[in-house]
């Protein structure tokens, strides 16, 4: 299979600019630069299909046209924030191939006329920061970045930030909040940012993987590109697996490659040979699936149609020894300790949510809790200043609907075989680690 | 108001910090990174200064600084383990994890051994669920955790 993003991830030193040069490094973006206007970049970009893959898989090359000329700088923002529970892609593309990123990064200014690039990344990922931050300086001496880019007029100042630890951050407006130096609180839109985003210019803000892809298209060509993926959809991504598999880790494949392959296939199947209970297919945030909708392709467009989201990427695998009023715990509290805050239906429903499943979890929970549950969980989404509220509702509210049956058993029970069991099945995860 | 107690040097690598930015403001958390790397807190002195020199009201700045975990209002202590505590790390003996540690270092989370040894915290996804159960042991990432691990980790600290 042909890997694009991944594709110098096993190289020794892949990270600095003289392994990246050996492989066409810097041609896509000496293509753009001197044999291609920005608006021909833009049609290029538009035409190969390529979807945020940040999680909402707006069209690329669209974004970018929505920036109009004005008096006013233009800024691109990167979205390296990847705070999305069980997302660790663009860590990668940062610590084993930023060269290709940074390429990405220029064709994207050159192509909506921005002369200033913020990348801002989770403040915990500081490997990625070292390494990135070491080949914009490589990139800087050898003509790539700073004026006169390649022998051309065009001009571009990359600048890391460092974020601060909180997953709002990755929300694009509290991103630019964050930026400014204030408190990651999300804007309410309109205005969008191409119109009014960092410092109240026009603003482009990308992930770290979309960029990453913008290189090989304008090389390659968006023929080629649309057709590796799915209709509306094109290119490859990396699809993040971890849970209860035999080889969680990064695997990049077409999108619309099916759920079930990625599972049995790339990622070994279910550990010790058990079996597959649910399946979050794009991080946190999106709706738990069954073990009867793995065949579902996974694109964005194939998971909207099945009331699931492609997201981040992020697919996280639960055997059957999983207690889903435990699993739904866990993501719920993430939520309640993840709000940021400002709408009352987010902050005090995504806590209220969590203390009623704990309650059930623990046993302590009466049949009136669970009744009440749904109304709870949808009365966020929709009333809120950004899509946290919506993904709570979401997400949470898949698990209720869809193993309904379990928080029955702990309410009338006050706990389920599988929580019984699981410290000994704990046990012997931890010794089959090492 | 004057700055009181950054010295020249300290304030000279702070302007390199917010030339950086078209908008001095934008530089508030690099530089509370920085000032947390040199001090291992940020003081409420430190908040002053840092509003002082960003032209920041200092309420502002104390704001920030409660917002984003990564600042401390107290020191840490010399070990800090920050525990993943979300879904595919409590997948794979998360909370076990989190229960040996509280065990053998004798704190709850958001707690410092009275020696000043270890702190331990309980974080949201850390982005390394590929090595999950995992934490970051100050600034470095720790995975494919187990018991024994942890135990080599704290003798190694003590
Ligand atoms: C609560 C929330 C958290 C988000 N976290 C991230 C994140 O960590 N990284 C990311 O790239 N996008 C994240 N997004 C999506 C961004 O808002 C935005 O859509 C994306 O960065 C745009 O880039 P793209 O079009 O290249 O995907 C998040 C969105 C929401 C609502
Ligand atoms: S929906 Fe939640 S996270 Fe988003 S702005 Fe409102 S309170 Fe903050
Ligand atoms: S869930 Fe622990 S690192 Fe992602």
């Amino acid at each position: 299979m042909e890997k694009i993003i991944s594709r110098h991830f096993d190289q020794e030193n892949s990270h600095r600019l003289e392994s990246y040069l050996k492989d066409s490094g810097y041609e896509g973006a000496r293509k753009a630069l001197t044999e291609m206007t920005p608006e021909q970049v833009v049609e290029e970009v538009k035409k190969s299909n390529l979807r945020g893959l940040g999680g909402a898989g707006f069209a690329t090359g669209t974004k970018w046209s929505f920036i109009k000329q004005t008096y006013k700088p233009k800024y691109l923002v990167i979205n390296g924030d990847e705070g999305e529970p069980g997302t660790f892609k663009d860590k990668y593309i940062l610590e084993q191939d930023p060269h290709a990123f940074i390429e990405g990064v220029i064709i994207t200014c050159y192509a909506f006329g921005s002369h200033k690039a913020y990348v801002y990344i989770r403040g915990e990922y500081l490997k990625s920061i070292e390494r990135l931050q070491a080949a914009i300086d490589e990139a800087y001496k050898n003509k790539f970045l700073g004026k006169e880019i390649m022998g051309t007029p065009f001009h571009l100042d990359v600048v890391v930030h460092q974020g601060a630890g909180a997953y709002i951050c990755g929300e694009e407006t509290a991103l630019l909040e964050s930026l400014e130096g204030k408190k990651g609180f999300p804007r309410l839109k309109p205005p969008f940012p191409a119109v009014s985003g960092l410092f109240g210019c026009p603003t482009v803000i990308n992930n770290v993987e979309t960029v990453t892809c913008v290189a090989p298209i304008i090389l390659k060509g968006s023929d080629w590109f649309s057709k590796l993926g799915s209709t509306k959809n094109g290119g490859n991504r990396l699809f993040c697996v971890s849970g209860h598999v035999n080889k969680p880790g990064v695997y990049e494949l077409p999108n619309g490659t099916t759920l079930r392959s990625i599972i049995y296939e790339h990622a070994g199947g279910i550990r010790g040979g058990r079996t597959l209970k649910a399946v979050i297919p794009g991080g946190i945030s999106a709706p738990i699936l069954t073990p009867d909708q793995i065949d579902v392709k996974m694109d964005f467009d194939s998971l909207k149609a099945i009331g699931s989201m492609a997201g981040s990427g992020g697919i996280i695998v639960m055997d059957d020894t999983t207690c889903m009023v435990w699993a739904a715990m866990i993501a719920s509290r993430f939520y309640a300790h993840e709000s940021c805050g400002q709408c009352s239906p987010c902050r005090e429903g995504s806590g209220w949510v969590y203390r009623n499943i704990k309650r059930i979890y623990h046993g302590e929970g009466q049949t009136h809790d669970l009744t009440h549950l749904p109304g709870i969980i949808n009365n966020i989404g929709g009333n809120t200043i950004c899509a946290f509220g919506d993904a709570v509702t979401m997400s949470i509210g898949s698990y209720v609907s869809k193993f309904r049956s379990e928080f029955e058993i702990h309410i009338k029970e006050k706990k389920c075989e599988l929580c019984m069991k699981k410290q000994g099945i704990v046990e012997s995860y931890a010794k089959i680690n090492h | 108001m004057e700055v009181i107690i950054f010295t020249e040097d300290f304030l000279l690598e702070l302007y390199k910090i917010a030339s950086r930015y078209e908008d001095r403001k934008a530089a508030l958390l690099p530089v509370l990174h920085y000032v947390q790397e040199k001090e291992g807190m940020i003081s409420l002195e430190a908040e002053k200064d840092i509003g002082e020199f960003l032209d920041i009201p200092v309420v502002h700045v104390h704001d920030v600084v409660s917002f984003y975990h990564l600042f401390h209002q107290t020191k840490k202590g010399k070990c800090h383990f920050s525990v993943c505590q979300t879904t595919s790390c409590a997948l794979l003996g998360g909370e076990d994890i989190i229960e040996h540690l509280q065990k053998r270092l004798n704190i709850k989370p958001g707690e410092t051994t009275p020696d000043g040894k270890f702190s331990l915290t309980l974080v949201e996804c850390l982005g390394a669920c590929e090595i999950a159960p995992m934490m970051q042991c100050n600034k470095e990432y720790k995975g494919l955790l187990n018991k024994k691990k942890i135990d080599e980790l704290i003798d190694q600290n003590r």
